[in-house]
């Protein structure tokens, strides 16, 4: 069909319109997230100079150390270990908190959700130390086992301390988007499927799993992600006893002297690419749902 | 062997707080019987229901199938299957996944398993069907599916709860008759919850009239229809006309009424009645007759004088509204049984005619 002058006309201005909404977003993206990204992987193939200077000597050494070097591969295998660790006892407790809180009534609900949103309304660096007096050598753990007398534990600076502060800490981005899901399930499917011979379990496993399983990938994703390249945690709770990947990087860049930007470019950037991997992993199984 | 009823309820309560939802309901449903509970919403038939399936639990009295007191039985037991109001099938599986869910959590093996759900959806007519997803299908696709679902089964009972609600007419006019035919054929007592007067008429060997939680008249569809026991079932079913006055004279199966204008009316009594009672003759518009005045004989069993109102040609049927001497006013239906566009062969409002009943074609109810 040929369009009229005046509906071209009309086209265009839509055209016009879209585009002026579009144009601050795109602005404050290119700048203030494109911009560093590339400086990052620009960076990440020049050479490191002797008073960590930047020497305009492109290079591919920085990726061979950080794929050779033992002590990093480890750093990059123990994140990704313990970042699904996070994921999985995030999910262990977040999938049943979130089937509680979409089981109660409307106004309890509210209330629930507010309570899982509070810790975000104090600092979390400052959430991580309160953690530290409480699983401190003399912390509110052991007094109150000193107190029955009880033998006391070392739960500081070990790495039990560091998964507790970081799924702590994950908790409620597992729960948010399960609930989502979970609000949007059709609970008469769960009878219809006891109807056809089904235990609860099986009926879970069967129907309601699968059914909710964007929001438990989603939550996965926005657990497994920012928990990469966590370096408060480890440092505050496990003692920085052992190098996580997003410890390496800061001090890479900010604490070794000299301070290597080049390597730590280089790490980043690995990084992002793993993560991006996980990314399109998520992208497909979603979409795979809607087909 | 299963002996006597499919389903037994003895005074079962179910309350919901204060609220009784369903009020010592007493029902034997037969094997094989095509059954439908029937009544308004809320009136506690779905609760009723949904007791049978095991989704709730009585709050008193006791429930049986083929015998087997279920009190403590939880659903994934039950010798039912259910096809739910939304069909509920499931949205990630195919048609086949959908139909082979029940023989799945019953671990029947898989190359019987195959043949049971392909025999299940050639019987709804739908083996062209088994890859496809719920959300490619129609309505009325989806509630084949939801059929075959259950019945692949081979349940002792099959629950239906408003299966055709969701359809439009026609295709639920259809669907009436593929329900009854199926059911014919498969032989499963169906217990069919319903709204809808016409299609419980319509399937059910016998009906149950719900309402507020209780069960007011059990009874095949022409004892439901020509032999209501009380107003709520009369009024319910079909369209009745209501006059109230007193009983002044009883007989063996008749009663006369007086209304409180002196009109004596006289009808069949399906409960018996006392004299002095307060009662109501219940009279369907199409078992009464008008008839011109010079035609009214002495002896026709009960007559009224009246002046046509209304009238409404609807095709098969001519609605009248007519008046009485005393103020009130009645329906009555004539079938259109000749073919004229004269306007002489049809009553003109203003028109002074004769409503004759016989006794029998009415009802003197009490409650």
């Amino acid at each position: 069909m040929a369009l009229s002058s005046f509906e071209r006309e009309q086209q265009r201005h839509e055209q016009r319109r879209l585009m002026a909404l579009l144009a601050p977003g795109m602005f404050w993206l290119l700048v203030f997230f494109l911009v560093p990204l590339l400086v990052i992987l620009v960076y990440s193939f020049l050479t490191n100079g002797p008073r960590g200077n930047l020497l305009w000597q492109p290079t591919l050494q920085n990726y061979v150390d950080l794929f050779t070097q033992a002590s990093y591969v480890n750093a990059y295998v123990r994140s990704l270990w313990i970042s699904g660790l996070t994921t999985l006892f995030a999910l262990l407790l977040g999938y049943p908190l979130a089937l509680f809180i979409v089981k109660q009534p409307p106004r309890v609900r509210l209330v629930l959700l507010i309570l899982v949103l509070i810790p975000f309304w104090t600092n979390f660096l400052v959430r991580i130390y309160a953690w530290q007096i409480i699983l401190a050598n003399n912390g509110l753990i052991n007094a109150t086992l000193a107190a029955l007398g009880l033998p006391t534990l070392f739960l500081l600076n070990t790495e039990g301390a560091t998964l507790l502060g970081l799924v702590y800490g994950e908790v409620p981005f597992m729960v948010l988007p399960i609930y989502a899901a979970l609000d949007r399930f059709d609970f008469t499917l769960m009878e219809a499927g006891a109807d056809l011979g089904a235990s609860k379990w099986r009926a879970f496993w069967h129907i309601m799993l699968p059914m909710t399983m964007p929001g438990v990938a989603a939550g996965a994703v926005l657990v497994f992600i920012p928990t990469i390249g966590q370096f408060v945690v480890s440092e505050l709770l496990g003692g920085a006893k052992v190098d996580y990947i997003g410890n390496l990087i800061q001090r890479l860049f900010l604490r070794s002297n000299p301070p290597n930007w080049p390597l730590g470019s280089a790490m980043s950037t690995v990084m992002m690419i793993v993560l991006l991997g996980f990314i399109l992993l998520y992208f497909r199984s979603t979409t795979e749902e809607d087909r | 062997m299963h002996k006597g009823y499919a389903i037994e309820l003895a005074n079962v309560v179910k309350r919901f707080g204060e609220v009784a939802a369903v009020d010592h309901v007493t029902l034997q449903i037969h094997d094989g019987e095509f059954f439908s509970l029937l009544g308004p919403s809320g009136c506690g038939k779905t609760t009723t229901l949904r007791m049978i399936a095991g989704f709730e639990y009585p709050s008193g009295g006791e429930l049986m199938i083929h015998g087997r007191p279920m009190a403590t039985v939880p659903p994934h037991h039950r010798p039912v299957n259910t096809v739910f109001q939304s069909y509920a099938l499931f949205p990630h599986m195919t048609v086949a996944q959908n139909v082979a869910f029940g023989l799945k959590m019953k671990r029947v093996p898989k190359a019987e398993l195959g043949a049971r759900v392909q025999a299940a959806l050639d019987m709804v007519r739908l083996a062209g069907f088994a890859e496809r997803y719920p959300r490619q299908m129609s309505g009325g696709q989806q509630q084949r599916v939801a059929l075959a679902r259950a019945l692949v089964n081979q349940p002792e009972v099959l629950l239906l709860d408003e299966p055709l609600g969701a359809l439009d007419q026609k295709l639920r006019k259809e669907m009436q008759l593929e329900l009854k035919s199926l059911q014919h054929r498969v032989g499963i007592t169906f217990i069919f919850v319903t709204h809808d007067q016409e299609e419980a008429l319509t399937m059910s060997d016998r009906i149950a009239v719900m309402n507020q939680g209780k069960v007011l008249q059990v009874g095949t569809p022409t004892e439901i229809y020509e032999r209501p026991t009380c107003k709520f079932v009369a009024d319910f079913i079909g369209e009745t006309n209501f006059i109230e006055g007193k009983v002044v004279e009883q007989g063996d199966e008749y009663a006369t009424i007086q209304t409180p204008d002196g009109l004596q009316l006289r009808g069949y009594t399906p409960l018996p009645v006392n004299v002095g009672e307060a009662a109501t003759l219940s009279l369907r518009p199409e078992k009464a007759r008008l008839i011109l005045p010079i035609h009214a004989r002495p002896d026709d069993a009960f007559t009224m004088p009246v002046h046509v109102e209304m009238i409404t040609y609807i095709g098969s049927d001519t609605r009248i509204t007519v008046r009485l001497n005393e103020g009130r006013t009645l329906d009555v239906w004539e079938q259109n049984t000749l073919s004229t566009l004269d306007r002489n062969a049809y009553w003109q409002p203003g028109e002074a005619a004769v409503l004759v009943c016989p006794p029998a074609n009415a009802l003197v109810l009490t409650e």
